[in-house]
């Protein structure tokens, strides 16, 4: 099996079909698993429910039924909107969650770009979405949605600066901005001489594991950064005129957005792909990669959903003044020291 | 023309129409937000250009620099501010302006048509080399140091500037 995948060699045209189909089926999967695991089932078990239990075994295939649901729905748009614009928006900001997906590594071979610089891409597609939520919170004529759009913008430019800042550190120290090699050096790599596990980089780069997280849940809009969304005072924000399908596909892009980050930060701070024991030319890793990198995932967005089930939302001024006066000087301060690490070690 | 170049050179002329209608599009329009979004697709565009050129480091500082924080300032700017958000039909410049910005649009392609002819002359590009990152840097930080640095002053300073003007107190 594994020999099998390692020498398929497809042409140009056909490797560039079953990369589309691949990414088209992976980015709604990993949303509904995110949403299917986190937001049914673990937040019910935080805030002792019992959560959805009669759609599939034990209610496991709720969600589904629920995307069916929002299918079924009329595509409706209010009155005064500014159609065209309201009908894209939506597209823009799923295009910038499938883009993200374009650089992630599963394994040496399977990514479907093995970029340069692939981390400075990934933070340059992040940063797209914006556009579709200025676009969807302007052409809903609302002024909920236009705040929640303001908002959205003003927490989105922020909290892109720590993140970038946060992923210099570990650009630093692994010496190249390829994901794959990112991954490479933490395997390579070894603690005192000690190579029993490489040498994951958020046992040096903790802090900005932790500014990563943070900017990462504020890119999302999730709680305790859900600003932008805030349902008790501005309904929803720039959401709040969409339903059916449109809907979905925001719903859609967070999730899978949110895969896709804790994706990057298990490649940047956990190793990735990799396990330390098996050399990272090995076949086995064509099976063995997604699997790994999926239990990676998992564990990073067990962190990141946690801390949006258990903290009450910022104001809006903590929320900037937490990036502006805490993290980004933290982050500054950790690529100094990084730095000078680097030159010294 | 060499065979290999055949893909690109299509890719080229398709994005480079869809450049041309959004820049139309973006002076035409009687909306500002419009004008905005279509400016997005000019700016894609170019960032596309650049990946068939194979410098892929400049295309994606084109996306986070021009299309991830300045668009967004626009927009941002356009929302905040009392500008009519709506269709607008005295968005237009006047006749004279008009003249002038035609004017200087001729001169600007004469000067440039005429110094990329005068510089490339019968020059073909052959098999593009991908332009790697660390080639970039290191050609920032040691062949043009010195402009680099000039320039990150002279950012450094705007920045400084602008807060000036901006703060009340």
């Amino acid at each position: 099996m594994t020999l099998l995948l390692a020498s398929f060699a497809p042409p140009y045209w056909l490797s560039t079909l079953i990369k589309v189909l691949v990414i088209s089926a992976v980015v709604p999967t990993t949303a509904l698993i995110l949403g299917m695991v986190f937001l049914f089932k673990i937040m019910s078990w935080m805030q002792s429910r019992l959560g959805p239990q009669e759609a599939g075994p034990r209610g496991t295939l709720q969600l589904l039924a629920d995307g069916v649901k929002f299918l079924q729905k009329e595509d409706i748009a209010p009155n005064g909107a500014d159609l065209w614009v309201f009908k894209v928006a939506p597209l823009v900001v799923l295009m910038s969650t499938l883009l993200l997906y374009v650089a992630l590594p599963a394994s040496m071979h399977l990514v479907v770009a093995d970029l340069d610089v692939g981390v400075f891409f990934v933070l340059a597609i992040a940063s797209l979405s914006v556009i579709g939520v200025l676009m969807a919170g302007w052409s809903s004529a609302n002024k909920y949605s236009l705040m929640g759009a303001l908002r959205a913008a003003g927490q989105l430019i922020a909290y892109e600066l720590p993140m970038v800042l946060a992923v210099i550190g570990v650009v630093i120290q692994a010496g190249t901005m390829s994901l794959n090699g990112i991954v490479l050096a933490q395997n390579n790599g070894s603690i005192f001489g000690w190579g029993g596990i490489g040498f994951p980089y958020i046992l040096t780069q903790f802090l900005g594991f932790f500014i990563f997280i943070a900017a990462v849940q504020a890119e999302l809009t999730q709680p305790p950064f859900d600003m932008p969304v805030a349902e008790s005072e501005i309904v929803s924000g720039y959401q709040v005129e969409y339903t059916g399908f449109r809907f979905l596909i925001f719903f859609l892009a967070e999730f899978a957005t949110a895969f896709a980050f804790a994706a990057i930060a298990a490649v940047l701070f956990l190793g990735g792909w990799a396990v330390p024991w098996l050399p990272t030319a090995s076949d086995w890793y064509y099976v063995l990669g997604p699997m790994v990198l999926f239990a990676k995932v998992m564990i990073v967005s067990f962190i990141i959903f946690w801390v949006r089930f258990t903290y009450p939302r910022f104001r809006e001024d903590q929320l900037q003044s937490l990036a502006w006066k805490v993290l980004i000087p933290l982050a500054l301060v950790n690529i100094v020291v990084t730095a000078v690490l680097k030159v010294v070690l | 023309m060499l065979a290999l170049l055949v893909a690109q050179n299509i890719a080229f002329y398709i994005i480079a129409a869809l450049m041309v209608v959004g820049a139309l599009r973006v002076v035409t329009c009687k909306n500002l937000m419009h004008a905005a979004l279509w400016l997005v697709l000019v700016l894609a565009g170019a960032a596309a250009q650049y990946i068939l050129l194979a410098s892929e480091f400049v295309a994606i500082t084109q996306v986070l620099v021009y299309l991830g924080a300045i668009i967004v300032l626009f927009l941002f700017g356009i929302m905040l501010t009392r500008a009519k958000t709506g269709t607008d039909d005295d968005l237009d410049n006047k006749k004279s302006a008009k003249f002038i910005g035609g004017g200087i649009a001729v001169l600007l392609l004469g000067l440039m048509g005429y110094s990329l002819i005068d510089g490339f002359k019968d020059t073909e590009f052959g098999n593009l080399m991908v332009q790697r990152t660390s080639q970039v840097s290191d050609s920032i930080f040691s062949t043009y140091l010195l402009p680099f640095e000039v320039l990150s002053i002279l950012l450094l300073a705007a920045l400084i500037g602008a807060i000036v003007l901006a703060r009340r107190d």
